[in-house]
């Protein structure tokens, strides 16, 4: 029993290692990918912590603490729209 | 009511979703239709054994990922702008969106993340046919994935399968299944994702017939040319049929749409479709003024008739129809729309009323005016101009007539490729070649207009009939929304530049022995 859970443990941490390697030489063996990942990556700052953060606040979720108030703005801006 | 709104907000925070909608879409349509190219490429590769598809398949997915990883992501900022400045639209549709929106993310993230890196890094590692595998599923994935924005695209055309809710103020969904397969969502979809598969082929071809032209990997682009122009006549035949398909729901379910469209003011049967037009200046009808006359067009008697309801005699409404009403084809004039819109809108504020009071038999009549109104309630916000209700009939006809002209062209152009090809004079046939060269940005023209027709032809509404751009639009600075339209522009100027550099460059050094990632 105990050397059966010891294969089955050997050969998990050889799947996940396999999995790592698989990615490790993936990325390590990229030539035009490094460049597009750091495109992606500076893509990803600029949207998350600049344009998200700074320009793009949920409105309603901001401007108001529950649902309920939320509703009730959306409800006074279609009876009222101003 | 609508006289006090500020009219240059909704105006900028349009341009703004759709500045990023286009940019986005730049990149969306050459995934979804490269992603089969190279997975049939590949097919044939396992199939036969011949290391040149290898090499060739190899090419096409780094022009692939290029296009993907500068693309992806962009569309999330139409997700920031639907909170920030359409946020009143977004609480309004929030269930019906939620599902396809997350259905999509998950999808998305599954079946493109996880594959595209056994795609990219399993060559020579994993057996081919897992790998072969591997590269269908990020083509089916990519596909599948456009699915659900679509069909929320689809249901703001036509809203269905949901029940709205006056004590939230919200659509819930009501039938998961009438929302994914309402007429518009199939058409939609089917009819963009055939038209991006097309887009692909042309890509495929127009970058082949370059290398054809410089007599670079003649081998390597012949045979691109051969499967792209045979996926390419495919699809392009099956963009006509889903677009003819299209036209019938819109003249359904979107008549002012399918009127602007043709330019249609006064209805009639047997009515004839413009096949080349020139919209004059000068409006048909003053108090419409988006309504134009022609300058000049030759028509094909009878055919818009036939394409929209199969039958020469069925009866097309016009522009003016659909505003003043026609007993004859039970057609309600907008100012019964308005007046039962307002009635609406009326009962919700009733409603709200007798909810704080807590007046139960109020509420519940309130509630039935309102069920019983609700599908014209958008139209009691054009009390004041009525005229707003037409959509700007140039750009709509125009942009139609363009998508339309391109894609017929794009079918006889597949055809005659895949005749010098037949016949073996491809590669010295130099006036084609470059001809495939102009095809590529006219396939991009083609992809953007059918968005212009499909959006600009459903104006003022935002979900049509139901909420105008007016209430959908957040109370936010004007100066703040021309900011953001700016930094928008900028950033994507910038990506598409990276983008366009990064596959230059690559088309330039061409298919390697071994490829590269």
């Amino acid at each position: 029993m105990i050397a059966f859970t010891g294969i089955m443990e050997n050969k998990k941490t050889n799947i996940f290692r396999r999995i790592f390697r698989f990615y490790y030489d993936g990325f390590r063996s990229m030539t035009v990918g490094r460049t597009l990942w750091i495109i992606i990556l500076i893509k990803l700052f600029v949207m998350f912590a600049i344009l998200k953060l700074f320009f793009f606040p949920n409105y309603l979720k901001n401007n108001f603490d529950t649902d309920e108030e939320r509703g009730n703005h959306v409800i006074e801006q279609l009876i009222n729209p101003k | 009511m609508t006289e006090t709104f500020d009219y240059s907000l909704i105006d900028w925070s349009r341009a703004q979703f759709a500045l990023t909608a286009m940019y986005h879409w730049i990149f969306v349509p050459l995934t979804l239709g490269l992603g089969f190219i190279m997975a049939i490429m590949e097919t044939i590769y396992v199939r036969t054994g011949d290391p040149a598809w290898k090499r060739i398949t190899k090419f096409w997915m780094t022009i692939f990922g290029i296009n993907f990883a500068i693309g992806v992501a962009t569309g999330i900022i139409l997700e920031f702008e639907f909170g920030t400045n359409w946020s009143n639209y977004s609480w309004f549709v929030g269930d019906i969106f939620g599902a396809p929106l997350a259905i999509e993310g998950i999808m998305a993230f599954f079946l493109e993340s996880t594959f595209i890196a056994v795609m990219f890094f399993g060559w020579n590692k994993i057996s081919k046919k897992f790998h072969l595998i591997s590269t269908w599923l990020v083509a089916i994935g990519a596909s599948l994935s456009a699915l659900w924005i679509l069909v929320a695209n689809a249901w703001m055309q036509l809203p269905v399968g949901m029940k709205f809710n006056p004590e939230t103020a919200r659509n819930e969904m009501a039938n998961f299944w009438e929302v994914l397969l309402s007429p518009m969502a199939v058409s939609k979809f089917l009819h963009t994702i055939s038209s991006s598969y097309t887009l692909a082929a042309l890509v495929v071809i127009g970058i082949s017939s370059w290398f054809l032209l410089k007599k670079r990997h003649v081998v390597f682009a012949r045979r691109s040319i051969v499967v792209a122009a045979v996926f390419g006549l495919t699809t392009s035949l099956f963009t006509i049929l889903t677009g003819d398909y299209s036209a019938k729901v819109i003249a359904r379910h979107q008549p002012m749409k399918f009127a602007a469209f043709e330019g249609m003011y006064v209805g009639q049967r047997n009515a004839p479709l413009i096949a080349i037009g020139v919209v004059s200046s000068s409006p048909e009808d003053p108090e419409n003024k988006n309504a134009k006359d022609f300058a000049f067009k030759i028509e094909i008697p009878n055919f818009l008739s036939y394409m929209a309801f199969q039958d020469i005699n069925a009866f097309i409404p016009g522009i003016q129809d659909l505003m003043d009403g026609n007993e004859e084809h039970d057609i309600l004039p907008v100012s019964e729309k308005i007046t039962r819109g307002k009635l609406a809108i009326d009962a919700l504020a009733d409603f709200k009323t007798a909810k704080n009071a807590g007046d139960e038999e109020k509420m519940l009549k309130s509630r039935q005016v309102l069920d019983e109104n609700f599908k014209y309630f958008g139209y009691g916000y054009f009390v004041d101009d009525p005229s707003r209700l037409i959509p700007n009939v140039p750009v709509t006809f125009y942009s139609f007539h363009l998508m339309v002209a391109l894609g017929m062209w794009f079918l006889l152009f597949f055809a005659i490729v895949l005749l010098l090809v037949y016949k073996g004079k491809i590669a010295g046939s130099g006036f084609w070649l470059r001809i495939a060269i102009v095809n590529i940005p006219l396939a991009y023209i083609a992809s953007q207009a059918g968005w212009i027709t499909a959006e600009m032809g459903r104006q003022p509404w935002v979900i049509q009939d139901l909420m105008p751009t007016l209430t959908a639009v957040s109370r936010l600075d004007t100066n703040a929304v021309i900011t953001t339209f700016i930094l928008f522009a900028l950033i994507f100027t910038t990506l598409l530049i990276a983008e366009l550099k990064i596959m230059f460059k690559q088309i330039k050094l061409g298919p390697k022995p071994e490829g590269g990632n």
